[in-house]
């Protein structure tokens, strides 16, 4: 089902079927050049962090327009060496693995349930969880801090993934649900037949089924935790315990800023989650859709 | 039907205990009704019962609480707390509506509601436009197509923060490309975040070019999911591109759109991250949106506990009545949601 609507097979009928004439050159021209000029607008803003990450320390104080001025690693070596960031990056690296494997169980768990069973209160949970999505940071974050505060949990790395668990479980829940339902039922039926108990079946038979999903479930809940930035502000104040968001306003404050050090972090980071993000963007596109049009 | 295969699986299993001998004795003594539905949903509950736990302790709770914090005059003066192996009571009281009164009469609110509302609408209305423009750019047949759609998904690629950061550059008055090709083109330059009017402008555009990408990859699979035969049909009939577009293209997206953008609409409404990180609210509070200025409010200068969760629910409490509109709006066009 997920790939149906974004995958390959999906996109094979548009290609093959509508065969109006071909285009005129003009028409042609038209739109390889809106094309052009919309991937120039989304990705200028990055090849430009990108090159003045490589300038020299000092390089990006300048207002001339230049894209290479003695490139160098001269940024990446300051940041690496020089500065927190590779506590932060351990740090964050920390927060967002645990909430990933946590986020990712409990999620899958909830899923399964208010896809295959009908039981008293699934109305409910489904609504539960609709309606958590729609909590603004704002009015959970004061009594969170409070709860947080009177548990000890304040600069600990649990109290943060307890946090971004609020935020990553409920529509993780949700996209787990919506590819369990694409799963036939019979295949459970044949699981319990053969004398598995229900959580046995799933645990034995769908979830490796379910191994996209799980994968897409899985990013999703790492890219809350990674990117998030108003509850690390707020729960985590110690220097040594900042997790990259905050940390790297430091280097862009009121008073003094190194854009040189932020391009060259802002790089490190966006890398990495880059290139997970489009190796499995297909999936998470399907994930999507596959909720939105079934419901 | 769902509830036809829940008692499928169930007699299933019955059959199975019935003809394994030994398992078949706990049949004899027949348990009552509540026994057996806790017998049949026992695994049900197992299942959901760490989220609704984890939900009711972390959203519930504080939820709660919120909703009680904002009733009272609670602030980092009146709240209790323990410093060393002092504990220092609370001495907040409960003070009725007062906040939402003061709150609802501040012209404060108003504006912010305004500019929430203008930020919303404008942001949503650009990422599905573009959204949808593109998708259908990237639906033709055109070569490099998935390269093209590689290349402009990537913006959804870099974590918001990053993206935030990147933009705050780029909008630098002093080294910010942006100046640079103003000034390089003969214009002056422009103090992007320094102006009201230019700072709401400059988040706009950051998030619409954050946003954009989801919403024509998600209207795209919509797109792929029309049969071609309808559009083969239509024109054979004659039908011009527009009728084509606003008959066979506009009702085959209904579902997705809806999704996306109620979807678009409470993200949007609640983006902490682009606002925070770019311009600060500022210059003043011009660009502070709800969301925002409650956090500001209860994490700057004296704590206002009390006064940001009285926000917190009236944010909420928008919200809420939106997406009730919504459903409502939905449903009277037949749609089930």
């Amino acid at each position: 089902m997920s790939s149906v609507t974004a995958g390959p097979a999906g996109s094979a009928p548009a290609r093959g079927v509508r065969r109006r004439g071909d285009r005129g050159v003009g028409r042609s021209i038209l739109l390889h050049a809106t094309l052009l000029c919309a991937v120039a607008v989304s990705l200028f803003p990055i090849v430009w962090l990108v090159l003045t990450s490589l300038k020299p320390r000092d390089g990006w104080l300048s207002s001339e327009l230049e894209f290479f001025n003695q490139p160098s690693l001269d940024n990446y070596t300051r940041v690496l060496t020089e500065t927190q960031f590779p506590t932060w990056l351990l740090n964050s690296v920390m927060v967002a693995g645990l909430t990933t494997v946590i986020g990712v169980f409990l999620a899958s768990t909830t899923g399964y349930a208010i896809s295959r069973f009908r039981f008293p209160g699934h109305r409910g949970v489904m609504w539960m969880l609709l309606i958590t999505q729609m909590f603004p940071v704002a009015i959970l974050i004061v009594p969170l801090y409070n709860l947080m505060a009177s548990l000890g949990l304040l600069n600990q790395i649990a109290g943060l993934v307890i946090a971004y668990m609020t935020v990553a479980v409920p529509f993780c829940a949700w996209m787990m649900k919506s590819y369990f339902d694409s799963i036939p039922r019979e295949i459970d039926q044949a699981g319990m037949v053969d004398g598995l108990t229900p959580f046995g079946t799933f645990w034995r038979v769908i979830l490796p089924l379910a191994r996209p999903s799980l994968a897409v479930t899985g990013f999703y809940c790492f890219m809350t935790a990674w990117g998030e930035v108003a509850y690390a502000t707020v729960f985590m104040s110690q220097e040594e315990k900042r997790t990259l968001g905050i940390g790297l306003q430091q280097f862009v404050g009121q008073h003094w800023s190194d854009w040189g050090l932020l391009t060259a972090s802002a790089v490190l980071i966006a890398v990495p989650a880059a290139i997970v993000f489009l190796l499995v963007q297909r999936h998470l596109v399907a994930g999507l859709t596959a909720g939105a049009t079934k419901s | 039907m769902a509830l036809s295969t829940g008692r499928a699986s169930s007699t299933a299993r019955d059959r199975t205990a019935g003809s394994g001998g030994a398992r078949g004795q706990d049949r004899h003594q027949r348990p009552g009704p509540l026994r057996r539905v806790m017998g049949r949903h026992w695994y049900a509950w197992a299942m959901v019962a760490p989220v609704i736990l984890v939900t009711a302790l972390l959203i519930g709770w504080p939820l709660a609480r919120g909703v009680y914090l904002s009733l009272t005059d609670a602030t980092e003066a009146t709240m209790g707390r323990t410093i060393g192996v002092n504990v220092i009571p609370s001495t907040y009281e409960f003070v009725g509506l007062d906040n939402y009164i003061s709150i609802l009469t501040s012209s404060l609110f108003w504006d912010k509601l305004t500019w929430t509302i203008v930020w919303t609408v404008a942001c949503v209305a650009l990422h599905y436009g573009l959204g949808l423009g593109l998708a259908m750019l990237l639906n033709r047949r055109v070569r490099f197509r998935s390269t093209y759609r590689l290349l402009l998904i990537l913006p959804w690629a870099i974590p918001g923060f990053v993206s935030a950061f990147i933009w705050r550059y780029l909008y630098n008055s002093d080294y910010g490309v942006i100046n640079g090709m103003l000034k390089a083109a003969g214009l002056g330059a422009v103090g992007w975040l320094d102006d009201p009017t230019t700072a709401k402008i400059a988040v706009v555009a950051v998030n619409v070019w954050m946003g954009v990408p989801f919403m024509m990859v998600a209207v795209l699979g919509g797109l792929q999911s029309i049969p071609g035969e309808l559009y083969e049909a239509a024109e054979v009939d004659g039908a011009t591109p527009w009728q084509r577009f606003r008959f066979i293209t506009v009702p085959g997206l209904r579902t997705v759109s809806s999704t996306v953008i109620l979807l678009g609409t409470i993200w949007t409404f609640n983006m902490f991250p682009v606002i925070f990180l770019i311009s600060g609210g500022g210059p003043g509070s011009s660009t502070e949106i709800l969301v925002t200025y409650a956090f500001r409010e209860a994490f700057t200068g004296i704590r206002n506990y009390s006064g940001s969760a009285a926000w917190g629910v009236i944010i909420l409490m928008l919200l809420v009545v939106l997406a009730l509109v919504y459903r409502r709006a939905l449903r009277r066009q037949g749609e089930v949601w």
